[in-house]
């Protein structure tokens, strides 16, 4: 019963983590329709930065730092690498994500020289705390309800400000928009800010609980982040949201038998299967293709 | 003629490459070499060493002991003549698809023999390079008997896995374990060689179905799974042989949820970050290493000055100067080498290959002569715990492996 | 007779870089018999060759059908496990497979065909020769057969979708080929060695010494073959059909292509070469293990083609080259912190300064440089429109 609870708490807590990956992933293919590849590095730079910031200054300093540096990233990559390519096909901007997601690898491994880097402890939410029992930290359930919070408000600004009406406009309809003088590259810079800063949020939740920063800490969880999106029925952030916690608990199921060798196949298993079976995910829309 | 223009360009690279790398050979001689004194004969000695990658941590700090080894002993006396050692590293980056050319590398700078490399995989893949040619190589702390196994150019100075799991086992049994969980990474050889052969030598003792087993997936990083289900099986002593990285994650995963079991590791979890991990947690932690702190106190004392005033050093010991087994092993390698030029009598490949079977040297680790197959003989390991409080390795015991 | 003028030159240019290809193969026997036979340049040939195999089978499904797939790496996984698992002479068995206790499969291919025509001499190498042939085909058939069976699924998915499908499948291959369950057969985390490698196919005498070495010729033919099928391919009625589709799939269609055969055409063949590449990287590499097929091995493999130019068979060749000799040989430099000329170091050069650099040269190519190298183009074309540009020139003279 105890092993059953520890299973579900990690289970919810790796959902959570995924889940604010996953919606800088779902708005950005929303817009763009791009798979933006460097997303998880955005997440592994961000938790490097803070290795490094904290360091150096007192943790309140760090905190908003990250937060702002990670957003500065998450633009400059969007203008610099995707913006250009507006026009081109979306091979190229795919292309250009892969690049964009190598070159921060390797950066990141030239800055580490190849060490693994270890993350500094935040005060209270690295503290142990048990549950019905279970030892764990705080920030296993602090994620779930940092989450939602952040989903609630996501939810309001874009059903209720002008900025998100603009944002579903142009992921309906790119050209039409423009044309009711919807300034497109701003709206495409906030959903990557918004991305960005989630993807922050959720490397500190993420490498709290996890210390160990590598340059390739971000490969994995961002995919498997982009799986839930695609679970989830890519542009709709609830979707993207459930589809992480369902991926997240899935996981951990897996990893507590005799199959834990195929704990990341099963993700990328669950992912063919949805495409194949149900490609617009629990909560998509039905997207027609004109002629 | 935008694409002229890059023609241009590239044609423009390719022919300044080219250049760049003719006189190459020989310009390698004034690089990584203290006394730039071009008149003095030098002799080369390659390095294949993963310096970034998953191994990189540990193969950075074997390359340490060997450049400190080199800064206490430049040069080497052959037939009445001085040469100049040369260190010539080449960058394997853990990575077996890249293995082959960074030894190839090695081969091209003309090195009279190879010292390494850290992680057995990079190893055996680089092997046939060097047998092609003509080359010896000395493994460090690649343990996996693989290496040496069926070839007559690889040779090896520390123990191999097969003992290393043994010796795990049966201390394993000294704490008083009746069940163990191991934990290895999927698609590892160093990690499912160790525990396979500590899975017999466990079972052997607690019969059958002692142990568990479980593999986790490259890059993963939550391991709290795990751990609680070793907590959940009745686990008395948790088993994970992994590379740094993963290690301490384990550790200061470990350190939250409330554990009973001690966790023992292997020759990879000997290094400081390791140590960092479990400072100032309750976690028990045990390690098979090469060399305990104190052992050689003036040794230590030599390197830890080395270290403290050499910056870049110092980083690529993860920053304090804890010093690992494998630096000490990497300093005994390049003594080892030296003495096996005396014997060859000169810097030929062929001559210090046909040499180095006989050569025997006592180093800080121990005594080293190589059996038939190439292996060092070594028939204790030594047996270090973290010191949670102060966050040092304090030495436990030498075990054997009967 | 516009077109047939057209055809004539299309052939001439085709001949000129068939030959020239002819001459660089001879130039390496040559090269190889009489420089020092340990240079790095022959290990970074090896490498290209595998590697321009691999771009090109991939440019035939990304660059000329429009199927974005990144599987390549799985498919690669597949061929050189095939082929370690056929090769592995029978008496090294029992020591490459000792955490298993031997293996299940207990015979090599050119073992058997040893025991046709004899171990020593001509017949061992004619046994040897077949042997690893066969096991090369059938490398390229179980990638082709896994191809099929993926293709079934996933070919119906869109461009994106179909991307990250793919690479879940090489993901999910490289996590089956590790599990220690199927242990007996795939040797779970160990790696496979012991089988023939390109070194096997030097020529030795009577005294085991190499008379005529073939190790980096060995790679490049076959390379050069395979491309060149895929080149015929292209060019045939099925090469138009996956352009057609490239460019427009309803259109294509319209104009009656069997849309899923030739996409599914299109994808069991490029796994086939990829199976067939993986093969020779296994022989390359003298040793397989499923961790070095990650997707980062894809990525690469991509990142080439785009430099190269989608699209363009030769630019997909030409760039294999150009970044293996600069990643694996050139640009060591960088890593080293000393530059190759003279005696400065520079600070900013060490350990993994090599690839950042080689990241931002990608980078700068995928933004400005589009079209990559080559564009669309062929040596064959670049060689027609000079010539007919020295015609029209001679003609103005006139």
């Amino acid at each position: 019963m105890e092993f059953f609870i520890s299973q579900i708490l990690s289970g919810i807590s790796v959902g959570g983590q995924y889940a604010l990956i996953a919606i800088g992933y779902t708005m950005v293919y929303g817009i763009l329709r791009l798979i933006n590849f460097a997303h998880g590095d955005v997440f592994m730079v961000a938790g490097l930065m803070m290795i490094y910031l904290s360091a150096s200054m007192p943790l309140y300093i760090s905190v908003p730092v990250v937060l702002i540096l990670t957003v500065l990233l998450g633009f400059l990559i969007e203008r610099a690498a995707y913006k250009p390519l507006r026009s081109a096909p979306r091979m190229s901007v795919m292309i250009s994500a892969i690049g964009v997601s190598y070159l921060l690898q390797n950066v990141a491994l030239y800055v580490t020289g190849g060490q693994p880097t270890t993350y500094p402890a935040i005060p209270f939410i690295s503290k142990p705390v048990n549950i019905f029992g279970v030892p764990t930290q705080w920030v296993t359930i602090i994620t779930p309800v940092m989450v939602i919070i952040l989903v609630v408000l996501l939810t309001m600004l874009i059903n209720h400000t002008k900025v998100g009406m603009a944002m579903r406009a142009v992921a309906k309809d790119f050209e039409a928009s423009q044309l009711m003088g919807i300034k497109i590259n701003s709206i495409i810079s906030i959903t990557f800010i918004i991305g960005s800063f989630l993807a922050a949020v959720g490397s500190i939740l993420y490498f709290t609980k996890y210390p160990t920063v590598v340059p390739t800490s971000g490969a994995m969880p961002g995919l498997k982040a982009f799986v839930a999106a695609v679970f989830g029925g890519i542009g709709s952030i609830p979707g993207a949201v459930i589809g992480a916690f369902i991926i997240g608990v899935c996981e951990t199921i897996i990893k507590g038998t005799a199959f834990t060798v195929f704990s990341d196949a099963f993700t990328f298993a669950l992912l063919i299967v949805i495409l194949v079976v149900k490609p617009t995910g629990l909560f998509g829309e039905r997207a027609t293709d004109k002629v | 003629m935008k694409k002229r223009i890059l023609a241009l360009v590239l044609a423009l690279c390719m022919v300044f490459t080219l250049v760049a790398c003719g006189p190459k050979t020989e310009n390698n001689d004034n690089q990584n070499n203290n006394n730039n004194n071009t008149d003095a004969k030098v002799i080369k000695i390659g390095v294949f060493e993963p310096l970034t990658g998953d191994s990189g941590a540990g193969g950075k700090k074997e390359y340490l002991g060997m450049q400190y080894a080199n800064s206490q002993s430049p040069t080497v006396e052959i037939g009445g003549e001085t040469y100049t050692i040369e260190l010539v590293p080449s960058d394997n980056n853990s990575d077996q698809a890249k293995a082959v050319s960074a030894a190839s590398n090695l081969v091209n700078a003309n090195v009279s023999l190879v010292l390494g490399s850290y992680g057995s995989g990079v190893s055996i893949a680089a092997s046939e390079t060097f047998n092609d040619a003509g080359l010896a190589a000395i493994g460090v702390t690649c343990t996996n008997p693989g290496v040496t196994a069926g070839n007559d150019h690889y040779f090896r100075i520390c123990f191999l896995d097969p003992f290393q799991g043994t010796v795990l086992a049966n201390y394993a049994a000294d704490l008083g374990a009746k069940k163990a969980y191991c934990l290895g990474e999927l698609g590892n050889e160093y990690d499912q060689g160790l525990i396979a052969y500590f899975t017999q030598a466990f079972e052997a003792v607690n019969g059958e179905g002692s142990v568990i087993s479980d593999s986790f997936p490259k890059d993963n990083s939550d391991f709290t799974t795990y751990i609680n289900k070793a907590k959940s099986e009745g686990a008395e002593v948790f088993f994970c042989p992994v590379s740094i990285a993963y290690a301490t994650q384990i550790i200061s995963q470990a350190a939250n949820l409330d554990v009973s079991f001690p966790f023992l590791g292997s020759d990879t979890l000997d290094d400081n970050m390791v140590l960092e991990a479990a400072k100032g947690t309750n976690i028990q932690l045990f390690v098979t290493t090469f060399y305990a702190e104190g052992g050689n106190p003036e040794f230590d004392a030599g390197i830890k000055e080395y270290l403290n005033s050499n910056s870049e050093a110092m980083t690529n010991n993860g920053g304090n100067d804890t010093i690992s087994a494998v630096t000490v092993m990497g300093y005994d390698a390049y003594n080892l080498a030296l003495e096996a030029l005396k014997a060859a009598g000169s810097g030929d490949p062929a001559a210090v290959k046909a040499a180095l079977p006989s050569v025997t040297y006592t180093g800080v680790s121990g005594a080293i002569a190589f059996d038939e197959i190439g292996d060092a003989m070594r028939d204790t390991a030594f047996i270090k715990t973290a010191n949670t409080t102060d966050g040092v390795w304090e030495f436990v015991k030498e075990q054997a492996a009967g | 007779m516009e077109h047939q003028l057209n055809r004539k030159k299309m052939s001439s240019g085709a001949l000129i870089t068939v030959i020239v290809t002819v001459i660089l193969l001879v130039a390496v026997i040559v090269l190889e018999n009489t420089m020092n036979a340990n240079s790095m340049l022959f290990t970074v040939l090896k490498k290209a060759a595998v590697y321009s195999l691999v771009a090109v089978s991939l440019n035939l499904v990304n660059g000329f059908t429009g199927l974005f797939s990144l599987g390549q790496a799985g498919f690669m996984l597949l061929g050189a496990y095939t082929y370690g698992i056929l090769t592995i002479p029978a008496e090294m068995r029992e020591s490459v497979y000792y955490i298993y206790q031997g293996s299940a499969i207990n015979f090599s291919l050119q073992g058997l065909f040893q025991g046709l025509f004899g171990t020593a001499g001509v017949g061992g190498a004619i046994g040897l020769i077949l042997g690893v042939l066969l096991a090369i085909i059938l490398a390229g058939l179980v990638a082709a057969g896994f191809a099929y069976l993926i293709g079934l699924p996933v070919l119906r998915l869109k461009s994106d979708y179909l991307a990250i499908a793919t690479l879940g499948f090489a993901e999910i291959i490289r996590a089956v080929f590790q599990w220690d369950k199927l242990g007996r057969v795939t040797n779970g985390a160990n790696m496979l060695k012991g089988f023939p490698t390109f070194s096997s196919f030097n020529i030795k005498d009577a005294s085991g010494a190499v008379a005529v070495r073939l190790s980096a010729f060995m790679p490049l033919l076959i390379a050069a073959l395979c491309i060149f099928v895929i080149i015929l391919l292209i060019n045939s009625s099925y090469g138009r059909a996956f352009k057609a589709i490239r460019e427009d799939e309803i259109a294509a269609e319209a104009m009656g292509i069997n849309l899923a055969k030739h996409k599914q055409m299109s994808f069991c063949i490029s796994s086939f070469f990829s199976g067939v590449a993986g093969a020779l990287f296994a022989m390359f590499a003298a040793t397989v293990q499923a961790r070095s097929f990650t997707s980062a091995m894809t990525y690469e493999i991509l990142l080439i083609v785009v430099i190269g130019g989608i699209g363009s068979v030769s630019g997909s060749v030409l760039a294999s080259f150009l970044y293996i000799f600069c990643s694996e040989w050139w640009l060591r430099f960088l890593d080293s912190g000393a530059l190759p000329f003279g005696n400065i170091s520079v600070p900013f050069f060490r350990n993994g300064f090599r690839m950042v650099v080689f990241s931002v040269i990608i980078m700068i190519i995928v933004l400005f440089f589009r079209r990559g190298i080559m564009g669309t183009n062929e040596f064959s074309d670049l060689i027609n429109q000079t010539r007919r540009k020295a015609k029209t020139k001679k003609e103005a003279a006139e």
